[in-house]
């Protein structure tokens, strides 16, 4: 058993505290194991509606090649063939030793609750939020599995970025944290921004927070990498340390427009995010690691006139990591023929992405159904186990 | 008694306190001054839309120069020329940025430029290739900035209908299916149409997610909407030959066959007239300008000005300065990164001569890359529902860690010599300074903490 240090001593050791710190929702007792489960997961968030259709193309579909004129020509523009059915984007080409290993899956025709608006804010809300209504909860399903969980301290989990995440929102205790980010003060300096604060309990807790992990981070990253490799070697090094739960996003998938550029180099980011990690991830992590990126929805099945997509309904799952059952692409295919769409224009989803991550969660935590389906995703019927992981 | 404050209103609907300007004796005065000539943009001019586009002509004549000169040495000189408009263009950007700051922290009339930033932002557009990436404030200084006194119908209008928002919302090459130009390219060419504008005005800028239209109303729009695109060399134009024939029908209204912008003009017009709209429009400036939770009266206040006055703008305005809701004393709304910055600015009142010499390079280590690391890009939201109003979304460890950092740091270069920190505080949060901050600007060890210290009390960062 690793020896428990309270998060008190650690800061009183690093001459963290000032006057008032005392009052922090971190100053609560850790024990350096972290969490009491040692499998990772990594939940990318996927902004701006990824085209699946594009990304792991159907070319196997008889319908598909007559819907999309200029984008998506399967194996013969140049993707890579997965399964004599699907292609995957040449964008991900860097990816297919990953799949070959079997650490690569995709789950095809999923998606959130969300129908109709087809709006991203709203839609991203949903993701997020995993419940199946907007007026559910403020709170995100990953903050909520944490708290169904025993152990969890301010540093399992995660949230990485310039940006709030709301998936790892709520009650919880997490770590929100951009690798660029850093902060030396004085000591006085401290104790006077400390007392100066202490009236805004939010400011308040912000800024110890930032104290604590600016004191306990690698510090910011001087050669400059592009901001989403920082991001994936961030989280490689908490993952490879204490943490088990990291989270952050990607954006740049609103491809109405100039599809085959914009969607290439969207991906090219997720295939280096996916590498990032991979290399970065020491001793072995890699192996007991899912990671699972997800869109607010997919695109319109159909090409628009300026050689892009518009929103639509039905997206894709990308899964990877050494605990995925890969080198497969799961989900129920719904056809792309006459009367298959939904709403005559979008992929017609056949399964509910909450699901996926529910049951990933449950194979990698032992978190339980009810908690699972009353509690992370309130009200979500988890269905059969696919088995993405092994 | 909760009415007009004069520090308040500075704090709550300007750029905060300045030591050399006097707060508005009255909401009169404010709004007199939205009423009066522009002198801001005169006096830190940016540059005329017109002339923008400009630079666009030039970068466009470099690409045909390199198609046509393919593996000669005069493609890799068009190729230079055009990455040297480029760097040009962005030269110019960072001196719009000062240009921004310079009205806000200068005015008189505060309110003016919150308002244009808070326009700006509901109307989220910028240019997606080349030197379109720096038409932001050409574009807000020619579409936004003057409208925002007018009619919102104006406004949506003047925003809409932009080259900039044109190109960021991929309308400028949607064409109706059946359209002139759709049938000669019979499938040779890509053709057809592109319904992100359509989605985002209905969504965004009028009726608001929550209202009750249709995936039917949104195709139908942008039907309508096709034809409306734009030229470097023109600007904005009609092209009939994108136009779908036909009558659109939407959200009940139907709209007449037209082959010029007619008809986009008169369903802007019955959408910004809309119930939802006047709805939208009313909560999103009671969440912006007081809280995340506002009071409902205030809202149905702005809402009921709003249909009363045709959607003119200056009589909300006036219902928002005079509405007991708005002077409620305690500072809720947690300033964004840009706002923060501005206000610091501001508080700090450089010397103008120091302001106009201010080189790029100090521009982006001062203001540009601390912005991004507290996580507001100067004009690069993410997407077209612009900044987040959730204070939630900007009181996060590593944006507080990047404001402490500027805030002890970049003053000096603003302003040097720094302010005596025991006046720096009374005369930047005024009677919003508590014992513990007037204590820590004394006790500080240094100037630079001191006064780091003040622009970080919860007093400064919330308005």
């Amino acid at each position: 058993m690793p020896a428990a240090l309270s998060r008190r001593d650690f800061l009183f050791r690093s001459g963290l505290v000032g006057c008032s710190l005392a009052a922090s929702p971190l100053l609560t007792p850790v024990s350096f194991a972290a969490a009491p489960w040692d499998t990772r997961l990594v939940v990318i968030i996927l902004r701006g509606g990824m085209d699946g259709l594009d990304v792991v193309q159907p070319y196997g579909d008889p319908a598909f090649a007559a819907l999309r004129a200029t984008l998506s020509g399967g194996p013969e523009q140049g993707a890579h063939d997965l399964d004599g059915y699907f292609a995957l984007h040449p964008g991900l080409g860097a990816l297919m030793p990953m799949w070959r290993a079997g650490q690569l899956a995709f789950m095809h025709a999923v998606s959130t609750p969300y129908r109709d608006k087809r709006s991203h804010f709203d839609g991203q809300d949903l993701l997020e939020a995993g419940t199946a209504t907007l007026s559910g909860a403020r709170d995100g399903w990953l903050n909520r599995m944490l708290q169904a969980v025993p152990g969890v301290t301010a540093q399992t989990a995660y949230a990485i970025g310039r940006d709030n995440m709301r998936l790892l929102t709520g009650a919880a205790d997490v770590a929100n944290w951009s690798p660029d980010a850093e902060l030396t003060l004085s000591p006085r300096a401290e104790r006077l921004l400390d007392l100066v604060t202490e009236p805004d309990p939010a400011l308040h807790a912000a800024l110890s927070e930032a104290r604590l992990l600016a004191a306990s981070g690698p510090g910011p990253d001087k050669k400059r990498a592009a901001d989403h490799v920082q991001v994936a070697e961030f989280a490689a090094l908490q993952l490879s340390a204490e943490s088990r739960i990291a989270a952050f996003s990607l954006n740049g998938w609103d491809t109405h427009g100039g599809q085959k550029r914009a969607l290439g180099n969207a991906l090219g980011r997720l295939a280096d995010t996916l590498l990032t990690l991979e290399k970065r991830m020491a001793g072995g992590v890699w192996d007991k690691t899912a990671v699972v990126a997800m869109t607010e929805f997919g695109r319109t099945v159909r090409q628009n006139g300026t050689q892009g997509t518009d929103h639509g309904t039905g997206g894709l799952m990308v899964l990877a990591g050494g605990a995925v059952r890969g080198g497969r692409v799961y989900g129920q295919w719904p056809g792309l023929g006459e009367g298959d769409l939904y709403q005559d224009r979008d992929l017609m989803p056949t399964g509910d992405v909450r699901a996926h991550a529910a049951w990933i969660m449950r194979g990698l935590t032992g978190l339980d159904h009810a908690a699972l389906e009353g509690a992370v995703f309130p009200g979500l019927d988890m269905g059969r186990d696919a088995g993405l992981l092994l | 008694m909760r009415s007009f404050d004069p520090q308040l209103a500075e704090i709550r609907f300007g750029y905060g306190l300045s030591p050399d300007i006097a707060a508005p004796r009255d909401a009169t005065q404010i709004l007199d001054g939205l009423a009066a000539p522009d002198d801001m943009a005169a006096r830190y001019p940016t540059e005329p839309f017109r002339t923008f586009l400009d630079r666009s002509v030039a970068a466009q004549a470099t690409r045909v120069m390199e198609r046509k000169n393919r593996g000669t040495p005069q493609e890799k000189q068009a190729r230079q020329e055009r990455q040297q408009l480029n760097r040009d263009a962005r030269k110019a950007w960072i001196g719009w940025v000062g240009q921004n700051l310079w009205r806000r922290s200068f005015t008189d009339t505060a309110f003016r430029e919150r308002l244009v930033a808070f326009w700006a932002d509901h109307f989220t557009a910028r240019g997606k290739v080349g030197v379109f990436r720096r038409a932001t404030t050409p574009y807000i200084d020619d579409a936004i900035r003057p409208a925002i006194t007018l009619r919102f119908a104006d406004l949506l209008q003047s925003a809409v209908m932009h080259p900039v928002m044109l190109d960021y919302l991929d309308q400028a090459r949607s064409m109706g299916p059946n359209s002139r130009v759709a049938k000669r390219r019979a499938g040779r060419k890509p053709s057809g149409m592109n319904e992100n504008l359509a989605r985002e005005v209905l969504e965004l800028h009028t009726l608001g997610v929550g209202a009750p239209y249709t995936q039917t109303d949104v195709t139908e729009l942008a039907k309508l909407f096709t034809g409306m695109t734009y030229q470097a060399k023109k600007g904005y134009y009609f092209r009939a030959g994108f136009v779908e024939p036909g009558a659109e029908r939407v959200l009940g209204q139907t709209y007449a066959d037209a082959w010029d912008d007619g008809s986009v003009r008169a369903a802007l017009e019955d959408l910004a007239m809309h119930r939802s709209t006047a709805r939208h429009i009313a909560w999103k400036l009671a969440v912006h300008f007081t809280s995340d939770d506002p009071e409902a009266a205030l809202v149905d206040a702005l809402e009921a000005t709003y249909l009363a006055h045709d959607g003119a703008l200056m009589p909300v305005y006036a219902t928002l300065l005079d509405h007991p809701a708005s002077w409620q004393p305690q500072l809720v709304n947690a300033k964004p990164p840009i706002d923060f910055v501005s206000s610091a600015i501001r508080a700090l009142s450089p010397a103008q001569d120091v302001a106009g010499a201010a080189t790029p390079k100090q521009f982006i280590k001062f203001i540009l890359r601390p912005l991004a690391q507290m996580g507001q890009a100067w004009e690069q939201p993410i997407g077209p529902d612009g900044w987040s109003e959730n204070d939630a979304d900007w009181i996060t460890p590593q944006g507080i860690a990047a404001r402490v950092t500027w805030a002890m740091q970049v003053p000096r270069h603003v302003r040097n010599p720094l302010p005596d920190p025991r006046v720096f505080v009374e005369t930047t949060l005024g009677g919003f300074a508590d014992e513990p901050v007037r204590f820590a600007a004394a006790a500080a060890e240094s100037k630079p903490e001191a006064i780091g210290i003040v622009l970080m009390s919860p007093a400064f960062q919330r308005r």
